[in-house]
């Protein structure tokens, strides 16, 4: 009876232990919650039950540091500084895999606040146990562990260096081969993140032979999983050509373009966003691009969709553009400028206005065939609105101001340069008179819709410092036609009539 | 001498007349000599003149020739250089006339090339086309199989929940929630239960277990369950009535290793490996490559003897004949030994058959 007793006395307080243990877990999953638990020194009482001799309570209680760990800064900072991570990291190799994904789960949510975080827990040897971890049995236990990894790998250059020397690469590619799609996802954003620091790193997730698991996977079914991989080969191909043509060797054209027809609109975007790093490198690879009928599924793509989505698209079509003569040529034919001026007009943001505007620049920088087409889809006088709008931020303004230039300096589009006479500030005008002082002399029928539309008033009416490049372009302009046109234009002209008529003396 | 006389008459006045003559020549001598000297310098000068009159006529002619020598040779000059200039002038036209022609010819045929451009665009054209058809054509099957996807798993969905309100199927006496006797026809659902098999209870209490591969732990525990607490070892408890075995010996019996009988773990091909591995040892030990062949000259005199299986004639004898009448019994005959399975298991498991008591 007495044994009895005293058995019971350990079996209650180990009920207690695990029942409270249980609660604080559940309680932390709420925000609410945690001022409350972080001010009853939960933290230090959630130490001991790590070591505790039951491996459910260490569990549970590993997964409620976890918990709050991840959610705030000061709270990962506690759990770094109450020593907690190297009696993680020693028993992360040695316990079941529970504790174990719990134990990575506690480790990742204190690397992702900052970079001190996560190099703390690199510090505590956590990589080495963690990448021993990857070659678990157990697919949660890979999948915890790459995660970790990742949170670890994202923040700099340097961090994504030690995960890279703990030898995690290899095992990640191996993770992405198997059967569990959550934990290719995890594998796959954890090398998107390593990969996008340096080309070094980037080259050696190549090295591992990643690009043709990864490529294989473009056509999974899992959208989550499409974004990650997507995201991981846009990030590997970003940093050089070589590595560009590596994953463009991986035979992604056209499968990829499919991807651009997605639900998903994160992995629309990130699709855009593989284009476009593939296709900033060089004309060739661009050309590739175009080839495969990419410019307009992008164009599709920047149709469809709304906000920041349309970004990397955008931007895609600027850097073919920018190329050569014939790939802006090719977006132009593509129907490329009329989705770009719809994007000027319609976005709210003024980041993807700027970049629309930039797109528009390098599309119409080229020839006047390239300024023609871009003129006529009525771009120049929003990009001038733009332009003088105080309400647009800074960057907007220096990327309208170029993309005026570049166009109006290739532009000899009469009609639609006439408008931006009215308007504009002198520093455009310039280049606008230029345009028309460049046409006029050579041109008989534009002279004459030069006057009759009124643009020669105008022109008289500027007030150009005698000297100037603008005094010079009008000079050029009046010297096309007779005198009299001329002063009659003039302003002031009526007035002078009329007081000829008071200064005549009738003979009779 | 008169004459003498008269001629000294003279003299006196010869001597008045040398006198005044010599006085007058004295007189005028200065002036003459003025005269002379004038005349002589004009008609000198005149002479000087005409010298270096014709001097300077002949340094004119010899200046004048040289002159027009050199100015015909550099007018010769010039000439030539004005012609030579006109000419390259000239072929400079015609270079250039040339070189833009060919110019103009190979940029638009090589470089340039409007059609080849405008093909090119067609083509870009064309394969966008293609392209945004293609894109159409996959997204509409992806469509069709996500919208499937879903009215299969609202089905499913639905039979499942048929199957767990299977109670809720009308029966003969009493029309069920979904069979309203006020309506036409009865639900949709009413048939579906109809159709439906209850769940049994094991069905019912199972947990579906989705918690495939998630460890998000961040967010909640219906994803992810931890495992269930063991419950803890008996304290002081009796031990169960009943004929139970000792708890210690189910588990080692139940979690004893795999014991194969030899015939399962050997492997199918021992035998072949063995006797490739005899014979490997055998090459590997063999002092001379070449076998030692058999003496073909020793028996070479002796007279073949054929041997008696095969001379004996079947016919006669026949050595497979039974002769029922000297079997001691009718039943086959049976070995006393316990076959070999029965030592492997032998004190392993719980059957008490051949202890010794």
């Amino acid at each position: 009876m007495s044994q009895r007793h005293v058995l019971q006395v350990f079996e209650q307080y180990q009920k207690a232990r695990t029942s409270s243990c249980q609660t604080v877990a559940e309680l932390a999953n709420r925000p609410q919650n945690v001022e409350t638990l972080q001010n009853a020194g939960v933290m230090s009482l959630l130490r001991p039950l790590l070591l505790d001799v039951v491996p459910t309570i260490q569990q549970t209680a590993a997964l409620a540091l976890g918990r709050l760990a991840n959610f705030n800064d000061d709270l990962a900072e506690a759990v770094v500084k109450g020593d907690i991570l190297p009696q993680l990291v020693y028993s992360l190799a040695e316990q079941n895999r529970f504790y174990k994904k719990a134990a990575a789960f506690v480790l990742r949510a204190v690397a992702k606040h900052s970079p001190h975080h996560a190099q703390a827990v690199v510090d505590c040897g956590a990589l080495d146990t963690l990448v021993i971890c990857l070659e678990d049995f157990d697919p949660g236990v890979k999948e915890s562990a790459a995660w970790a990894l990742g949170y670890i790998a994202r923040h700099n250059a340097e961090l994504s260096q030690a995960v890279v020397d703990a030898g995690a690469v290899p095992l990640l590619v191996l993770c992405i081969q198997e059967p569990e799609i959550a934990l290719k996802r995890i594998a796959a954003s954890t090398l998107s993140d390593i990969s996008k620091h340096s080309s070094e790193l980037a080259q050696t997730v190549v090295d591992a032979g990643s690009i043709a698991h990864l490529a294989q996977m473009i056509l999974n079914p899992d959208e989550k999983l499409k974004r990650q991989v997507l995201s991981a080969l846009s990030q590997i191909a970003k940093h050089s050509v070589d590595l560009a043509e590596m994953v463009v060797e991986a035979e992604i054209f056209p499968i990829v373009l499919t991807c651009l027809k997605d639900t998903d609109e994160y992995v629309k975007k990130n699709t855009a966003t593989l284009i476009r790093e593939i296709a900033k490198h060089t004309p060739e690879l661009a050309q590739l691009i175009v080839n495969a009928g990419g410019i307009a599924a992008v164009i599709d793509c920047i149709g469809s969709c709304k906000g920041n989505i349309r970004l990397p698209g955008i931007m895609m079509l600027g850097y073919v553009a920018a190329h050569t003569e014939n790939l802006a040529m090719a977006v132009i034919v593509s129907k490329g400028v009329p989705q770009l001026a719809i994007c000027l007009a319609d976005e709210p943001e003024h980041h993807i206005k700027a970049a629309s505007a930039w797109a528009l620049g390098q599309i119409g920088r080229h020839t006047p065939d390239h300024a023609r087409a871009v003129a006529l889809a009525n771009v120049l006088p929003r990009l001038l609105s733009l332009y003088m709008d105080a309400e647009s931020s800074e960057d907007l303004q220096v990327k309208a101001k170029k993309a005026l230039k570049n166009i109006l300096q290739k532009c000899t589009h009469l009609p639609a340069l006439e408008p931006l006479l009215h308007d504009a500030p002198p520093n455009i005008l310039k280049h606008v008179v230029g345009q028309f002082s460049k046409v006029l002399p050579h041109d008989s029928k534009a002279r004459r819709l030069f006057v009759t539309s009124g643009g020669l008033k105008k022109i008289q009416e500027i007030s150009a410092e005698p000297g100037s490049l603008l005094q010079e372009y009008i000079n050029t302009i009046n010297n096309c036609y007779p005198e009299e046109i001329v002063r009659y234009y003039s302003p002031g002209f009526s007035q002078t009539l009329l007081e000829r008529v008071d200064q005549y003396q009738p003979v009779i | 001498m008169a004459k003498l006389l008269k001629l000294q008459s003279y003299v006196p006045v010869l001597r008045a007349e040398q006198f005044y003559r010599y006085r007058l020549a004295e007189d005028y001598r200065f002036l003459e000599y003025k005269a002379a000297v004038t005349i002589q310098s004009w008609f000198q000068g005149c002479r000087v003149r005409a010298f270096i009159r014709s001097l300077h006529r002949t340094a004119t002619i010899i200046q004048k020739t040289w002159r027009g020598y050199i100015e015909r040779k550099h007018y010769r000059m010039m000439v030539k250089t004005a012609y030579f200039n006109l000419k390259m002038n000239f072929y400079n036209a015609m270079a250039v006339r040339i070189q833009k022609l060919w110019r103009g010819y190979y940029i638009r045929k090589y470089v340039h090339n409007c059609k080849s451009l405008q093909k090119y665009f067609e083509e870009i054209r064309k394969a966008n086309e293609i392209v945004r058809q293609q894109l159409e054509e996959f997204s509409e099957m992806n469509q069709r199989n996500r919208e499937k996807k879903k009215k299969e798993m609202e089905e499913r969905k639905k039979n499942y929940q048929a199957r767990k309100m299977h109670y809720l199927v009308s029966t003969r006496q009493i029309a069920g929630i979904y069979n309203s006797p006020y309506r036409q026809f009865p639900d949709e659902m009413e048939f579906r239960l109809q159709r439906a098999k209850p769940l049994n209870r094991w069905e019912r209490h199972t947990k579906k277990d989705d918690s495939c591969g998630l460890v998000d732990m961040s967010t909640d525990t219906t994803s992810f369950s931890l495992p269930t607490i063991h419950p803890l070892p008996p304290i002081g408890k009796r031990k169960p009535q009943g004929p139970f075995r000792d708890t210690a010996e189910v588990l080692r019996q139940r979690y004893k290793p795999l014991e194969p009988t030899l015939r399962v773990e050997t492997l199918i091909t021992s035998l072949e490996e063995a006797r490739a591995e005899l014979k490997r040892k055998e090459n590997s030990n063999l002092i001379s490559d070449d076998l030692f062949l058999p003496f073909s000259s020793l028996r070479k005199n002796q007279k073949y003897i054929p041997s008696f299986d095969t001379s004996v004639d079947y016919k006669m004898c026949s050595l497979r004949t039974v002769h029922q009448e000297k079997w001691i019994t009718k039943k086959d005959f049976k070995t006393v030994f316990t076959p070999v399975p029965f030592f492997d298991k032998f004190g392993r498991t719980y059957s008490k058959a051949g202890e010794i008591v």
